[in-house]
């Protein structure tokens, strides 16, 4: 897939060069053949960036840096890998040059192999070539523009910030299959919650997983926060017995962890419309927010777990994980289109901090810049 | 599993079973099909680029010409490519090693390692008869160390002891020493999820690697994975000399594209897929069984395999003495029946591997409802007392309605279940009259509601 690179190298060069001071946390990690032509004329323009950054492994480098950077920036950090393969990849398409059917064909691989799936590519090709023709573009640079324009506007329905103020206690049922990073994510969220002068709760509910209770006890004693949990049984009971207390206690935020489980189980399925339903009854109205935790790295079947899930629970937002790895999420360009529920927050990061509210231009901003 | 790419396939051969030769042409419209749904079923580009370039190039070749029909010549063709790109056959798992055998697990997080680990040493200990060790080099997610502690509790399996403040190298050694000391035959080395551009990390497994000098290196995958499963299985694999791949997740429904991919960049063998929660879901990978399935040809022999698995022998001889004492079949062991079934993984797991049509059939409609009938039968049968199980003549009109309302259903219900229940009875006779459990399993298929 790298062929195009060869043969558009002298355009390539030029876009690379410019993008690379304003990004000075993506230095390539593997050479990529128009990074190691740029490189040295890196190092003659701007020496200085080039001295902060040598270190190959990207991550080791942002990990202390992001710590004082505004979210944006961390965002972009956390994105950088992501960025590396995919926004390297359109510099070079968007480099120059005529706008040809190759270009487009570079294009659709370009968006397949980010996991925005058959449909998802194929409707954002049509709406860069209604674009391209409608305002006249002739230059492969300006294709990049109605590109972000046209992502921008599939997935800018998802962006609905979650409003966590209407009830009190607010209670956040988690969702998701195995291994999503659920509980993980229940961690950094009580962070975020936290941080926003909320009293925070949690509650146990995966009593299935071996250890599930202690890895969730974990993350309350780091963030100091309150687990409520049980030693064996239903997971609707202890949701419950967590409502009551929050209700008690005057808590804000109730995180409720579930056990991870596939939409083909049923009968886990059935289990977890329970804990919905136990939970209405516990307090009427709630869950007031029911997230599907989703692996950027899953593919197309992201889709369908949206699906059954919003089937089963009636979903009203979704996290986006593991953003910081080399998966991009493209993903979310699919649900956007055949089941909008919108991407509350996206994790771009191992430590406490790295779980953000989605912005949509942000997000592209951060994949293509 | 892998059910998209089985019905698209499906269709794309339909559309050229029509034909009545190949051409340029309809191969084209074919391979731009396969293409499709290979990247639908999340399948990595560069991979799907491959194969459709070989299917293309083979079915327009002269194997073509040779053969009966050319409907037939490509469904062939692609199948012996699904195969080929699988791998050629399954690799168990190589423990000829002066013991213990060193398994070192490594994947992203999330992927399923732990998991798999309990999994493996459930295998290794009740299939192998191996003395097994575990222990968890994973010092970084919360409670991981406890997670492996439990499901070695679980299986009844030896765990050595770690800790987070340990150095994973450290505990790996401490670990091997222990084995060494101990005799034990195998060892299994549970890692941290790692992200493959993390270098930190990957050092870290690498001298993990170099420290414990595993014979096996076992690289764990989430099935659903999608593009950037290539990306990640080469960054592992040229990190660490891997062994063998292990499919986790493939219970989920509809993806499994990640097999062919990771298949093709690493060119290691797919040793086992993991399907289920429960610790006995680990099975060996057939790449022939999987191609198969892909191309709508049903999965027979995992169906076997799991009826073999799933059957209680114990009780199953049970059944037969009895049937053989002549004493009649009664609805305990109509019950008895149902249950074994569901240790079988339930009936939308077996229709699944059913053939073609069949399989298609069944997953649509039947399988969950099938599942609930079959418990609704379950339930009924719990509402009666001993006495009705063991003769069920007694129960009449005022009974009917007991029972009824004692497991929520309607009196034409139970109607229904004393019908099917008197059918299986006469069928049940004819095998008495020649015995054999092989007969009880054909048996089941009667009883089963709208089959």
């Amino acid at each position: 897939m790298f062929s195009f690179f060869k043969k558009k190298k002298p355009p390539v060069v030029e876009p690379v060069v410019s993008t690379e001071p304003t990004t000075p946390t993506a230095p390539p990690a593997e050479s990529i053949e128009p990074v190691v032509v740029s490189e040295p004329v890196i190092e003659t323009k701007v020496p200085v960036t080039v001295t902060v950054t040598p270190p190959p492994p990207p991550v080791a480098a942002e990990a202390p840096a992001s710590r004082k950077l505004s979210w944006t920036e961390r965002l972009k950090s956390g994105l950088a890998k992501t960025r590396d393969k995919l926004g390297k990849s359109l510099a070079g398409l968007f480099g120059g040059g005529k706008i040809d059917e190759d270009l487009y064909e570079e294009l659709e691989t370009v968006l397949l192999t980010a996991d925005m799936g058959v449909p998802a590519t194929t409707h954002l090709l049509k709406e860069v070539r209604e674009r391209v023709s409608l305002k006249g573009l002739k230059d492969a640079s300006e294709l990049k523009g109605a590109l972000k324009d046209a992502l921008h506007e599939l997935i800018l329905p998802l962006e609905k910030p979650l409003q966590t103020d209407q009830h009190r206690p607010f209670i956040i049922l988690m969702a998701g299959v195995n291994g999503a990073g659920k509980t993980t994510s229940i961690g950094k969220l009580a962070k975020y919650f936290q941080g926003q002068g909320l009293s925070v709760l949690l509650a146990a509910g995966d009593t299935f997983r071996a250890a599930a209770r202690e890895q969730l006890a974990e993350w309350g004693a780091r963030n100091n926060v309150t687990v409520i949990s049980q030693e064996k049984g239903d997971a609707a009971a202890v949701c419950f017995d967590a409502i009551q207390s929050a209700i008690a206690r005057k808590i804000d935020i109730v995180l409720v962890d579930t056990a991870g489980r596939l939409p083909t189980q049923l009968h886990l399925m059935e289990e977890i419309k329970k804990v919905k339903r136990v939970i209405d009854k516990a307090l009427p109205g709630a869950p007031h927010e029911a997230l599907l935790v989703l692996d950027a790295n899953t593919g197309q079947n992201a889709l369908t777990q949206v699906k059954a899930f919003d089937d089963a629970l009636g979903l009203t937002g979704l996290i986006l994980t593991k953003l910081d790895g080399t998966a991009k999420g493209g993903v979310i360009a699919a649900i956007a289109r055949e089941r909008p529920v919108p991407l509350r927050f996206i994790g771009v990061g191992e430590t406490l901090d790295d779980l953000r509210p989605f912005h949509a231009r942000d997000y592209i901003d951060a994949l293509f810049d | 599993m892998l059910d998209n790419l089985t019905n698209r396939l499906s269709g794309v051969i339909k559309t050229l079973r029509g034909h009545a030769r190949l051409t340029e042409d309809n191969i084209a419209d074919a391979m731009r099909e396969v293409r499709m749904a290979l990247l639908e079923a999340d399948v990595a580009l560069p991979v799907v680029k491959n194969f459709v370039a070989s299917v293309k190039e083979r079915a327009l070749g002269q194997e073509v010409m040779g053969s009966l029909t050319p409907g037939q010549a490509i469904i062939g063709v692609v199948h012996e490519e699904l195969v080929k790109l699988m791998g050629a056959q399954n690799d168990a798992l190589n423990l000829a090693a002066v013991p213990p055998a060193i398994v070192l697990m490594a994947g992203l997080q999330g992927a399923g390692k732990t998991t798999t680990v309990g999994k493996l040493a459930k295998l290794l200990k009740e299939k192998h008869k191996k003395k097994v060790l575990v222990v968890s080099a994973d010092v970084y997610r919360p409670a991981a160390i406890e997670q492996l502690q439990t499901l070695a509790k679980q299986l009844d399996v030896e765990f050595f002891p770690s800790d987070p403040s340990q150095k994973p190298v450290a505990i790996a050694l401490a670990a091997v020493d222990h084995a060494k000391r101990h005799f034990f035959d195998v060892l299994l080395v549970d890692t941290a999820g790692r992200l493959a551009i993390d270098a930190a990390m990957m050092e870290e497994i690498k001298a993990l690697h170099a420290a414990v000098k595993p014979v096996e290196t076992l690289f764990v995958v989430d099935a659903m994975q999608g593009q950037d499963a290539v990306n990640t299985a080469q960054a592992f694999n040229e990190a660490l000399p891997l062994t063998g791949v292990v499919l986790t997740k493939l219970d989920g429904d509809s993806r499994g594209g990640a097999a062919l991919s990771v298949r093709h960049v690493t060119g290691k063998p797919i040793k086992f897929i993991g399907v289920g929660e429960k610790l006995t879901g680990l099975e060996p990978f057939h790449p022939e069984r999987m191609a198969s399935r892909i191309l709508g040809m049903g999965d027979v022999l995992s169906l076997i395999e799991d009826v073999q698995k799933g059957m209680d022998q114990a009780e199953a001889l049970k059944m037969a003495k009895k049937l053989k004492s002549g004493k009649g079949f009664d609805l305990e062991d109509f019950k008895a029946q149902i249950q074994q079934m569901r240790k079988m993984g339930g009936m939308v797991s077996l229709m699944e591997k059913m053939p073609g049509q069949l399989g298609q059939l069944a997953k649509g409609v039947q399988g969950a409802d099938a599942d609930k009938a079959v418990n609704r039968i379950e339930g009924i049968i719990n509402s009666m007392t001993p006495q009705e199980r063991a003769k069920p003549d007694l129960i009449k009109a005022s009974r009917k309605r007991r029972i009824a309302a004692g497991s929520g259903v309607t009196v034409q219900e139970v109607n229904r279940l004393l019908k099917q229940f008197e059918e299986t009875q006469k069928m049940m006779k004819q095998f008495t009259a020649k015995g054999g459990i092989s007969k009880l399993m054909r048996g089941m298929k009667g009883m089963l509601p709208g089959m």
